[in-house]
């Protein structure tokens, strides 16, 4: 009876090429605004300002291109690791198209000036309820494919998924929560946080942080628990690490983002709490990028022509690096240093280009073959070639942040003999603009290496058709 | 003072903070003590081939759990963390701060001390004075006033004679000190101006600099400019110190564009100068005084009558723009 029934590729495949446009539109914004930087002069319009565009950036690439990548794999993962079709197809292809009016509605919305200034939750109320019940519908799908399943257990990956699924769900509609002014109608809509002052602050960063910890990272790392070992073709290599770090990484999240506002209003006990959560965070959050690692020991020899698992492999030594930097930031000495600076962007960076993109990247080739009937991508040289490209460019960008945010920082601090500021706050940007520049050059690149991918993709399309795969027995084991 | 409305919630916070911070290690000790066979899997398939190895946690990652919990709670001890508990350290963020700025006070204070006790005149003479003047007015002045405290639209030169709030050391101290408040009620002191004879009074205005205009709507707006504006700007035109810029001097904060006067006339303009004396201390309002005097606008304090007839003009200008707001 199951042999008949497949598996429903038709969403997943719907999102992955999304992902590879949406990554597009991003980083172009993205770099863009890098430009700007580096030439006041191109805010030519208001529309297309610095100050209007760069919440246009983040949206797009967290929720656009991260968003999209994640329904695709987790649609993916969850229907082959559960043994059954998506549950709901029609809610799934709702999801789709939801998600896809949602992203176009904040494209729109963003450079015209509609903004609720919180920062990775910008766009206004209207937007915001259509994000709720895309989200609740996800939820629906995944969660109903679980219970679906014809295996007992459940696999990691889909524990990270759902522990995703499920938080962000909480994020957004605590952060969210705001009164709006019917005044100004659903057309250009303006509304004011339920939350005032230091609490207003604090729900703020509670979700900005956890935006980091669930959306980036617990997603991702259940994109990394299907597609590592499945490229690698080996097991994951520690059951119980996987078991104690996802617990431990999800409960630890939760309690660090008050680091975001050390030396604020914010009362001291909670910015020592924010501190110590964020220090006991290192462990758990190195757990996946060990489990990750360790999974192709035994298999290294397969990094040297496999472009794929290379993409994989950097993203999880980005990833370690990233939640490495993050606790060394959050401890209150080395953050009066680094705040407020372009550090603070390399790191983000490290983590949005190294960890999630190219884990993305690298998950969204291992799809793209089996989504469109083909062995393998097109061309497996131009993978290679996005590889190269996309690492250089991740380098030059967070090397080139790391060294302006620490110059920042010093400037910023550095005294006279009678106490007077060294530097005025202007000598400390026009100190900066270098390395401005080379993080352009590292974003171009990351963006070339974007458009690689779209025409393999295409090209790849092109000499393939839509399939869906049969639905899979279980293994004889169960 | 208490971050708590009652006891309830240092209780609260002392133990969900303890309770899930040892949570963790135990977690992690009972974690630790599971069975393991290494190099086996746990006999689970998924999707053809995906399989997970029993090996058990690495043991230097076990650790580095371990450390961050032990430094965590010595950190509670250390610091303020559980409720209301401050630490035996006893820091805190106001507390550094106000150590810092102490010792700052300490070590720099002569510096600002040794011409704070001079006169103005004889502090912007001083070459060193006026570097530390600088330094000061580049942090703290150039963001609006510019690094070369030539101003910008809306925000005035500092290196001209012209001055709408007086040029003197006393009145430039008491510009930075106390701030200032600027306000021009929309459409002068005559409510029922029209469309029309704001042109011509545009016009007018800017026939008093020589600027190019239409000289029959500037005909019409000489006699409109009596009864709605020459109340603040004077018959003339010429303005008065701390009540109204001078319309005369070729001196434009706002741009001398028709529209812009336009605009000017029928909507009004509010503007401000924060008030620096209390965040910067006098020793500092009187370095930057200095250095702003000696910008090249200074205007000596000149002896006995004129500075009287000044003075309260300029005093009472800030109360003044503040009444006709309310």
């Amino acid at each position: 009876m199951q042999s008949q029934a497949t598996y429903n590729y038709k969403v997943v495949r719907q999102f992955a090429v999304m992902t590879v446009i949406w990554g597009i539109v991003g980083m172009l914004v993205g770099v863009i605004i890098a430009a700007q930087l580096v030439w006041p002069e191109l805010n030519v319009h208001e529309f297309l300002s610095y100050g209007r565009l760069r919440p246009l950036h983040t949206n797009a690439v967290i929720f656009a291109f991260g968003g999209c990548a994640l329904f695709a794999t987790s649609y993916y993962a969850v229907q082959r690791t559960s043994h059954a079709p998506l549950f709901a197809p029609g809610l799934a292809a709702f999801t789709f198209w939801g998600w896809q009016l949602i992203i176009v509605l904040a494209a729109l919305s963003l450079p015209l000036g509609f903004t609720s200034g919180k920062e990775y939750a910008e766009l206004e109320w209207p937007i915001d309820i259509l994000i709720t019940l895309v989200w609740v519908s996800y939820a629906v799908v995944f969660f109903g494919t679980i219970i679906k399943r014809t295996v007992s257990h459940i696999y990691v990956a889909n524990w990270f998924f759902g522990g995703f699924i499920l938080t962000v769900a909480v994020l957004h509609l605590v952060n969210s929560a705001a009164v709006p002014v019917m005044a100004a109608g659903i057309l250009t809509p303006k509304s004011y946080s339920a939350y005032a002052g230091v609490q207003d602050a604090m729900i703020q960063w509670w979700y900005g942080h956890n935006a980091v910890g669930f959306f980036l990272t617990a997603g991702f790392l259940g994109m990394m628990y299907y597609f590592v070992p499945k490229q690698a073709g080996r097991p994951v290599y520690s059951y119980r690490l996987s078991v104690v770090h996802f617990w431990a990484l999800i409960f630890t999240y939760m309690w660090a983002g008050p680091h975001h506002l050390h030396y604020t209003a914010l009362p001291d006990w909670t910015q020592s709490v924010g501190m110590i959560f964020s220090l006991i965070l290192l462990a758990p959050s190195w757990g996946g990028m060990i489990n990750g690692i360790m999974t192709l020991s035994g298999a290294w020899h397969k990094l040297r022509d496999d472009p794929i698992l290379k993409f994989m492999i950097t993203s999880l030594s980005f990833y370690g690096m990233s939640t490495f930097e993050g606790p060394m930031m959050s401890i209150k000495t080395v953050n009066a240093l680094s705040h407020y600076t372009d550090w603070t962007v390399g790191h983000v960076h490290s983590g949005a280009l190294g960890w999630v993109a190219m884990i993305s990247i690298g998950s969204i080739y291992y799809l793209l073959p089996r989504l469109f009937g083909k062995p393998e991508m097109a061309s497996k040289k131009l993978i290679e070639v996005h590889f190269w490209i996309a690492t250089i460019g991740v380098v030059l960008y967070i090397a080139s942040m790391w060294i302006a945010g620490v110059m920042q920082g010093l400037m910023w601090r550095a005294t006279n003999v009678d106490g007077t500021l060294t530097y005025s706050f202007v000598e400390s940007v026009k100190a900066t603009y270098p390395f401005w520049t080379i993080r352009l050059l590292g974003g171009l690149l990351f963006l070339s290496g974007m458009l690689i991918m779209a025409y393999n993709m295409f090209l790849t399309m092109a000499g393939g058709k839509a399939v869906n795969a049969p639905v899979l027995a279980p293994a004889a084991a169960h | 003072m208490s971050d708590f409305v009652s006891g309830f919630w240092n209780i609260y916070v002392v133990g969900i903070v303890l309770v899930s911070i040892i949570g963790c290690g135990v977690f992690l000790w009972s974690q630790s003590s599971a069975r393991h066979v290494e190099g086996e899997t746990t006999g689970h398939v998924w999707d053809e081939d995906l399989q997970e190895f029993s090996n058990p946690l690495p043991s230097w990652w076990r650790w580095l759990f371990y450390i961050t919990i032990v430094f965590s709670l010595f950190y509670l001890a250390m610091y303020p963390g559980l409720g209301t508990y401050k630490g035996q350290f006893g820091w805190s963020s106001a507390g550094q701060y106000d150590g810092e700025m102490k010792k700052a006070d300490d070590q720099y204070g002569p510096i600002f001390k040794k011409y704070q006790q001079q006169d103005i005149m004889t502090v912007a003479a001083n070459s060193e004075a006026k570097e530390m003047g600088q330094r000061l007015f580049l942090t703290y002045c150039s963001q609006c006033h510019g690094s070369d405290a030539k101003g910008a639209r809306g925000f005035p030169n500092l290196t001209d004679s012209d001055w709408l709030f007086g040029g003197t050391p006393a009145q430039i101290k008491e510009s930075i000190a106390k701030g200032r408040d600027a306000m021009m009620p929309a459409k002068g002191v005559k409510p029922d101006l029209n469309g029309d004879q704001i042109k011509d009074l545009a016009s007018y205005v800017r026939s008093l600099s020589g600027l190019s205009t239409d000289s029959i709507r500037a005909q019409r707006g000489k006699e409109l400019f009596a009864p709605a504006c020459a109340a603040c700007h004077g018959p003339d035109g010429k303005g008065m110190v701390g009540v109204a810029p001078n319309l005369t001097d070729k001196v434009w904060l706002y741009s001398s564009a028709e529209e812009t006067i336009i605009e000017t006339i029928t909507k009004g303009r509010a503007n401000r100068m924060p008030a620096f004396g209390e965040f910067l201390g006098d020793a500092k309002v009187h370095l930057l005084t200095a250095y702003v005097y000696g910008l090249g606008g200074g205007v000596k304090d000149a002896p006995a009558p004129v500075p009287v007839a000044a003075a309260p003009a300029t005093a009472a200008a800030p109360e003044a723009a503040v009444a006709e707001k309310k």
